[in-house]
């Protein structure tokens, strides 16, 4: 009798139990992620998590690590005084583009210019999906949000930001990548992504950050399949997917 | 033969699997689940069409899909030597 | 002052950097912000040089959350603002109490609203002791008047916050920021803050821990509520005052702060005079000295309240003394600079009357 071996089995970091998210919300598949590579580099014991605000305020029911609420948009702040008081733990915060972009965005440039020693995953679902489905500042032009039923004009909202873009420019800043997970390929490079920013943590070098491309159905008004299509037909785009900083060999090698 | 287990429990009947079979043998069953999703299977038949890829094991955002291959045996030294 | 201590003639605002470093701090989080400005400039060098980590962050709203975050952790941490600022905190200030964090807040009051001014005033004793944000807690809140109170205050702040897991705040105002005096340094007992049974420190042989403060689950957070009501009551044992002449006094002057220092200066030069005058001085703002002032009603004193804003403890004192007494009420107004003589007339007229 041929032993079984489970392919890509579900890390036990993660909590057993049905996610609240939507259909086809791609935060389950970051959280894997995320969840993967903590496991995998053995840092599920020393990682103290950072919530933020949005759908993914509940992601310390699914990941069995230390973690603290932070108010709205001040994850990166709250990740710089976790970090400062215990140096020696992973850091990691979870944002949503209405949570990072809008109303936190003081926090995480100055946490990025820094250099704080955190990594940071960022969600862009183009929305504010919680609350509704509001207009973020992730929003594409033309897209019909609940405050911007007419689509995201130039002339009244301005454009979308790109913050892989922008954090890349910031000193403190050692890695910054954006990454989709409509696609298995795009998958496997996330993790690649998300596991080289948890390693320039570990390796003391310096601040990083990671953007995922994400769907968010209900509020797009498509199904599923649908909003992952959306990803690549008009998401990325506007928001391509690759490395926009990375001067981590540099600063290993000085080390 | 590999083995794929869902888990009608936990499938939100997105059917993002359907789209990443590389034999395209995942479908939309006609099973709701008790929370009201149309969860996502294989049919019987198709199943040994399967070839382990875990693709869609790897795209369901709620970890509804776990697939089994069979552990390869090692090869003995008298069989390597051959 | 204590004989063989170490003494040092410092700033209201460097006394509280000294408190803080002899409590143990091991973090702070600020901004710049008159009349405080002294407080991060010193510990920008100092806490580091203790082997503690400083950082001016680019907000007092981002202090504020540094803060949470450290305090989260278990580690004894500050931040420091003024008025504006401590406006800016209150979001993070109601977390740090929902989420029964140890943090220290000073606020160094200075006149608003709004802008205001970079003089001193008693503005924020509404914001300091009705919790200042939003939903129902309280801060535990010190009133020095010295510089010595404000450095023992700050070690008392930060014992009290972990005894609690609560936020604590010193408040403060420019008056005793930028005064000079001589304070008395001291060793404190090593603190007992008991944070490992409930800190985030990673989840190593032991179940991983939450700190939050959202609670959605049916009857979750009214029990939540009913827990913090608890603590609010366990924290009136740690009421402080003084009280100065206020046995045989007729009328009892109750001010706090610097501006009970300067009304002890009044009543001394009535009592001079043979006037039956005394002080009632809260030193903790929240939780009120209430049944120390009824005590006073009893006797069938007259209270007369002086503040440096248009009317905030006056409310508390005549919550305190209802059925029994009222308060008179004068006001030096923020903006304008108190001085003893200032209160000696409306002393005399309260007690007159």
């Amino acid at each position: 009798m041929l032993k079984e071996r489970e392919v890509n089995p579900i890390p036990s970091v993660l909590v057993d139990r049905p996610t609240h998210y939507c259909p086809g919300c791609h935060h389950g598949t970051a959280h894997r992620i995320v969840a993967e590579c903590l496991e995998d580099m053995g840092l599920v014991e020393k990682t103290i998590c950072v919530s933020s605000i949005g759908c993914s305020v509940f992601i310390y029911n699914y990941l069995n690590v230390d973690s603290v609420e932070a108010p709205h948009g001040r994850a990166p702040a709250v990740a710089t005084g976790v970090k400062r008081a215990r140096p020696d733990n992973f850091v990691f915060a979870y944002q949503g583009d209405g949570d990072l972009a809008s109303i936190g965005m003081a926090e995480i440039m100055h946490c990025a210019n820094r250099g704080e020693r955190v990594s940071i995953i960022f969600v862009n679902n183009t929305v504010y999906g919680m609350t509704g489905g509001q207009m973020a500042p992730t929003t594409l032009i033309g897209q019909k949000t609940t405050t911007c039923p007419g689509g995201r004009c130039r002339e009244r909202e301005g454009l979308p930001i790109r913050m892989a873009e922008i954090i890349a420019t910031l000193g403190g800043v050692v890695y910054s990548e954006r990454v989709a997970v409509d696609t298995v390929k795009n998958q496997v490079r996330a993790k690649k992504a998300v596991r080289r920013a948890f390693e320039i943590q570990e390796k003391g070098l310096g601040f990083s950050f990671v953007e995922f491309l994400a769907a968010c159905p209900t509020n797009w008004r498509m199904t599923p399949v649908q909003a992952n299509e959306r990803i690549a037909n008009e998401m990325i785009p506007y928001f391509p997917l690759g490395v926009f900083k990375d001067i981590s060999k540099e600063l290993e090698a000085t080390c | 033969m590999p083995r794929v287990v869902f888990r009608d429990e936990r499938c939100k009947g997105c059917l993002l699997c359907t789209t990443v079979c590389p034999k395209t043998i995942i479908i939309q069953s006609s099973r709701f689940n008790q929370q009201g999703y149309k969860v996502a299977e294989i049919p019987e038949a198709s199943a040994q069409e399967c070839t382990g890829c875990a693709s869609c094991a790897r795209i369901c955002p709620d970890f509804a899909i776990r697939v089994f291959v069979e552990e390869k045996p090692a090869k003995s030294k008298a069989q390597a030597k051959a | 002052m204590p004989k063989g201590s170490e003494r040092i003639f410092v700033k209201g605002n460097e006394a509280i950097c000294h408190g803080a470093l002899a409590a143990g701090c091991r973090c702070f989080f600020g901004y710049p912000i008159t009349p405080q400005n002294d407080i991060p400039e010193f510990l920008s060098k100092a806490l580091p040089d203790a082997g503690g980590e400083f950082v001016q962050a680019e907000s007092e709203v981002a202090a504020a959350n540094m803060l949470l975050g450290a305090a989260a952790c278990g580690v004894r941490a500050m931040t420091s603002s003024s008025s504006p600022g401590i406006s800016l905190k209150q979001e993070a200030i109601s977390y740090m109490a929902g989420s029964q964090l140890p943090a220290v807040v000073v606020n160094m009051s200075r006149g608003g609203p709004g802008l205001g001014d970079i003089g001193p005033s008693q503005g924020d004793y509404f914001q300091a002791t009705r919790g200042g944000g939003h939903g129902d807690y309280r801060l535990l809140v010190l009133a020095p008047a010295t510089c010595q109170e404000a450095y023992d205050h700050v070690i008392l702040a930060f014992d009290l916050a972990f005894k609690y897991r609560n936020p604590v705040m010193v408040l403060g105002d420019a008056i005793l920021g930028q005064m000079k005096e001589p304070v008395a340094l001291r060793k404190p007992r090593p603190a007992k803050d008991k944070a490992d049974a409930w800190c985030l420190s990673g989840a190593k042989g032991r179940d991983s821990r939450l700190l939050k403060s959202l609670y959605l689950e049916e009857g979750a957070l009214a029990e939540h509520n009913r827990q913090l009501q608890k603590k609010y009551q366990a924290m009136q044992r740690e009421i402080r005052y003084e009280a100065y002449e206020t046995a045989d006094a007729d009328l009892v002057v109750c001010a706090f702060g610097s501006i009970g220092r300067i009304a002890k200066s009044a009543v001394r030069t009535l009592r001079a005079k043979g006037k039956k005058v005394g002080l009632f001085r809260p030193i903790t703002l929240y939780p009120f000295p209430e049944a120390a002032l009824r005590a006073l009603a009893q006797q069938g004193k007259r209270f007369l309240t002086i503040e440096h804003n248009l009317g905030q403890m006056v409310e508390d004192v005549r919550l305190s003394v209802r059925g029994l007494a009222d308060s008179d009420f004068h006001c030096v107004y923020p903006g304008d600079l108190p001085s003893p003589d200032d209160f000696v007339r409306p002393i005399a007229k309260s007690l007159g009357s």
